[in-house]
């Protein structure tokens, strides 16, 4: 399947959060992969030309990663 | 500065507002005291005044309902118990319409810059611009233009703080000072900081300017070049030449093309358009 610019994005992104995902410590490191996920699949029920709101949450996400990539970070729970 | 500051205002004709923004400005503990008072006299004589009802066309987006579209949401308050200024207006459609306006606000008297939205078209703090009185028709509030929206009234400024640190807002020096107490200046010197220092970076000019719209990644903006020509006429700063090192480039500097939409905005009375044309002599000689 052919992707469009913005699915790439947020493909994109998803894999650069496991990337850092794998930084942390191991002892946490599956808290940090399923919150990831959980917050992709929060939207997972939006409309795929729905591209103001993609963008905006993509924005949003970027935020979030790189406030909980920062070294500080060591554990992450609901 | 004032000849040019004088000459810019009667070119873009801007300068009729703003001798009474100034002098609400300059009474803001009055505010409170005077909206009870109108309040009082409504309640004893209630027949005696007529309802003065406005409009205010306010945009509307949350960022939890992302694929809600923004909207335009219509609030209508009795202007004789409001406060004079557009702050007042919003505050009291908060307390009492609609808890879930969101903006930012801090001090109420145009020294924070943390209410600068875009009212009726032009970039301004809420808390320096007036109710139009005699005006009858609605007035549109918007955020700040060509920003992203964080909610409603609320624009994401961290483009504009990360350039802001970019130029290093703060004293360079390597020698200590002779007497090794202050820093001193000559008065001709400190002299050279009017104007640039009052500046609260609530980025209205930036967001006004064009050029600023079309390169914001790269292209500083007027507010941050003001602050730069700020450093860069520092007497005391030792730094001068790698300042201008730094906006040597097509970008960062030379995206100005004196449009003079920040003069003609700037809710301080400033001139960032003056400072940026400062700065591009100063690198030329």
């Amino acid at each position: 399947m052919r992707l469009s610019g913005l699915q790439k994005e947020v493909l994109g992104l998803y894999r650069q959060c496991l990337r850092e995902c794998r930084k942390k410590p191991e002892a946490t490191r599956k808290h940090f992969q399923t919150f990831a996920r959980e917050e992709f699949e929060k939207s997972i029920s939006l409309d795929k030309r729905d591209f103001s709101a993609i963008e905006f949450l993509l924005r949003k996400g970027r935020r979030q990663l790189e406030m909980y990539a920062s070294p500080g970070v060591k554990d992450i729970r609901k | 500065m004032a000849a040019l500051r004088s000459t810019a205002s009667a070119l873009l004709g801007a300068a009729a507002a703003r001798p009474s923004l100034r002098m609400a400005a300059a009474a803001p503990s009055a505010f409170r005291g005077m909206a009870q008072l109108a309040d009082a006299a409504q309640q004893n004589n209630t027949a005696s005044e007529q309802a003065n009802l406005k409009t205010f066309q306010i945009y509307r987006w949350n960022p939890d309902q992302p694929s809600e579209k923004p909207k335009m949401q219509s609030y209508t308050l009795d202007l004789n118990k409001t406060g004079p200024m557009v702050l007042d207006a919003l505050i009291r459609i908060k307390n009492e319409i609609d808890p879930t306006l969101t903006f930012r606000r801090s001090c109420r008297e145009g020294i924070c810059g943390s209410c600068a939205m875009n009212i009726n078209g032009t970039n301004t703090l809420a808390c320096l611009c007036r109710i139009p009185n005699e005006d009858k028709a609605d007035m549109k509030i918007y955020p700040l233009p060509h920003t992203y929206v964080v909610k409603d009234l609320v624009p994401d400024l961290t483009q504009f703080y990360k350039q802001y640190k970019s130029i290093k807002p703060y004293l360079q020096r390597d020698t200590p000072a002779p007497d090794g107490r202050e820093y001193r200046q000559t008065k001709a010197d400190r002299k050279k900081l009017d104007g640039l220092y009052e500046c609260i970076l609530c980025a209205c000019c930036s967001t006004s300017c064009p050029s600023y719209w079309w390169n914001s990644e790269e292209y500083l903006g007027p507010a941050i070049l003001l602050q730069s020509y700020r450093w860069l006429v520092d007497s005391r700063d030792e730094k001068t030449l790698q300042r201008q090192d730094a906006l040597n480039n097509s970008m960062s500097l030379y995206r100005c093309h004196t449009i003079l939409n920040c003069t003609r905005t700037c809710p301080k009375g400033l001139n960032p358009g003056q400072a940026i044309q400062s700065i591009k002599k100063q690198m030329a000689f």
